[in-house]
């Protein structure tokens, strides 16, 4: 049963990313991920479970090109990783947006560095960055904390600095290393329903986490890791939410639309949104 | 609001960052008296090469036939005569010729005493294209007891001296050169090791190899021109210092050698030239390593 649901996956066109029979051992050691084959629709919604050591983090890796599969094949957007020469990788990367476990924010920099570096690696104009910037950071509540360096913030401000910086440069897939791995369960929730925003806007997410509750609750379909190998929980609510999806919670009504983080430096003239701290 | 001239990485906190000024700064002002060093000597060699203010020494062996001595003078003084490019020539009188042997002869010798060669001071034009070859054959032709001394062999050894000096002091800038790439190279890999973890997000975030690697170039940029410009301004004084010393020695056999505009230029381009030693050097040591990540 559910590896039919994983063939008919492989088939579609519109893949983000595609992973064929992947395998990825550390070293010399036993393969951590076996045979492991699924295809992410575009503006899909995924949770990524499985138990603590279970290789969700090397799944992601893989997947944020972090590490190279030991056998097997990665497709990102169409292309196939292994045969991509090394100086197209970084356009490949921007496409990518990384919520990485421990945040690893570069504690040297202020917050609004923090956020605008994705901008910044990309070559985008500094007047568009500062605009781009302060106007997210404003929609995740940090206007007030522009200068402030990570280590004086708490934990749920990092959270979202490290969110802000992953969502800055408008990728096409966001990838959530327990991102409420610590957050109380009432942040935790309202992070989710900040990835679904961002879902309904046409990103395609994929969460990993342990928090069986948080995944039985939004009802999102769910990768599950055991013993290496990979198969899939459908969800209640419909695996592949279409960017036109109408449905919506709602909790969600009240929700402003998030700014349009910049692509490109592309301008948008939309007025200033009310704060998504009333959100979360 | 935001400065524009940012790094991503806290480079300029760095400890090490803090000495390589001064040690590029030693360097430099190494580098600026051995390559100082360098101009004076060629430009000393190339002008003793030329001969020694262009003069040289005809001698005429005595015979034993007094008239024929001064037969062999006089045709000697009509060839010197006329020879184009010989400024100015003059028979050295036997008397000072018995001065200068006294430490060897003693004070009572008198002319006729000892059958003394004629010479021939000559003083050639500055610039001419007088061939001493040729000058040497004519003589050697028209009168076999002459013979020309254009002190080639005292200034072969001199040149040759110099040239060894000189080629030291090249070999100095070499090892500067190699000095300063091996300091840069070891504190550029420091720093990619002290800041691994943000070169690794910035890797991750789709930062290209080269806005990593210019982000420590632009760096070792600065500092290498920092030191450079503190080593120009210790060395300058001292190169200064040292040719006043020199200017001093009078009499002595070194031609007066000053430096015009294009080699205080070459001078000044040193600071230059380390900076952008360091800055290629950092730049390619972070490309080398970063090709190492997937
Ligand atoms: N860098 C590494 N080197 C060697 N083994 C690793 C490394 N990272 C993870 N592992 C191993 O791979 C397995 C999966 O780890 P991980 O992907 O972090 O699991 P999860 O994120 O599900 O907790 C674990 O057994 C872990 O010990
Ligand atoms: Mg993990």
């Amino acid at each position: 049963m559910r590896r039919e649901t994983i063939r008919v996956q492989l088939q579609g066109d519109d893949s983000i990313a595609r992973f064929e029979n992947v395998g990825l051992r550390y070293g010399l050691g036993p393969e951590v991920l076996q045979d492991v084959s699924f295809s992410l629709p575009a503006s899909s919604f995924h949770f990524l479970v499985g138990d603590s050591g279970a290789g969700k983090s090397s799944l992601l890796r893989l997947m944020y090109l972090a590490l190279k599969p030991s056998r097997g094949l990665i497709s990102l957007f169409g292309r196939d990783i292994q045969t991509t020469p090394r100086r197209d990788l970084p356009a490949v990367r921007r496409q990518i947006g990384v919520v990485f476990q421990e945040f690893r924010l570069l504690n040297h920099l202020s917050t609004f560095d923090n956020v605008a570096l994705p901008l910044r690696v990309a070559g985008v104009k500094e007047a568009d960055v500062t605009r781009h910037v302060v106007e997210l950071l404003e929609w995740v509540g940090l206007k007030d904390h522009l200068k402030a360096r990570p280590p004086t913030l708490s934990g749920g401000q990092q959270q979202r600095v490290s969110i802000a910086r992953a969502v800055i440069a408008r990728p096409k897939i966001l990838l959530a290393d327990e991102p409420t791995g610590n957050v109380d369960d009432r942040m935790a929730l309202r992070l989710m329903h900040l990835f679904e925003e961002l879902n309904r806007l046409g990103t395609t997410i994929v969460i990993a986490t342990h928090n069986m509750a948080l995944v039985e609750r939004l009802g999102r379909p769910a990768m599950r890791i055991s013993d290496g190998r990979l198969s899939v929980i459908p969800g209640t609510r419909g695996g592949e939410p279409k960017r036109e999806s109408r449905e919506s919670p709602p909790s969600r009504a009240a929700v402003p639309k998030p700014p349009r983080p910049a692509a490109g430096g592309a301008a948008t003239d939309e007025a200033d949104p009310p704060g998504i701290e009333n959100f979360l | 609001m935001f400065n524009v001239k940012r790094s991503d990485l806290p480079l300029d906190k760095d400890a090490h960052s803090r000495f390589l000024p001064w040690l590029i700064a030693f360097m430099v002002f190494l580098a600026v008296l051995a390559f100082g060093g360098i101009l004076v000597l060629g430009a000393t060699a190339a002008k003793w090469d030329q001969g020694v203010g262009g003069t040289l020494t005809v001698q005429i062996a005595a015979t034993d036939d007094p008239t024929r001595d001064q037969r062999n003078l006089q045709e000697v003084l009509n060839l010197l005569a006329s020879t184009g490019d010989i400024e100015r020539y003059q028979v050295i009188d036997e008397a000072r010729m018995l001065r200068l042997l006294e430490p060897w002869i003693g004070a009572g010798a008198k002319v006729g005493d000892l059958p003394l060669p004629k010479l021939i001071d000559v003083g050639i034009a500055q610039g001419g294209k007088l061939s001493i070859d040729a000058l040497r054959a004519r003589l050697a032709k028209a009168v076999p007891e002459a013979a020309v001394d254009d002190h080639r062999v005292w200034l072969n050894r001199l040149v040759r001296l110099i040239q060894t000096v000189e080629l030291i002091a090249t070999a100095i800038l070499a090892f500067i050169a190699f000095a300063t790439i091996g300091t840069v190279v070891f504190t550029t890999r420091t720093g990619l090791s002290v800041h691994k973890e943000a070169i690794e997000v910035l890797h991750l975030i789709g930062a290209q190899d080269s806005y990593i690697a210019g982000q420590f170039a632009g760096r070792a940029m600065l500092l290498g021109l920092k030191g450079g410009l503190i080593g120009l301004t210790l060395g300058l004084p001292a190169l200064i210092g040292v040719g006043y010393l020199a200017g001093r020695l009078k009499g002595s056999a070194l031609p007066e050698v000053s430096f015009g505009i294009l080699e205080w230029c070459m001078i000044a381009a040193i600071p230059l030239a380390v900076s952008a030693l360091a800055m290629s050097t950092a730049r390619i040591t972070v490309l080398r390593s970063l090709a190492r990540m997937p």
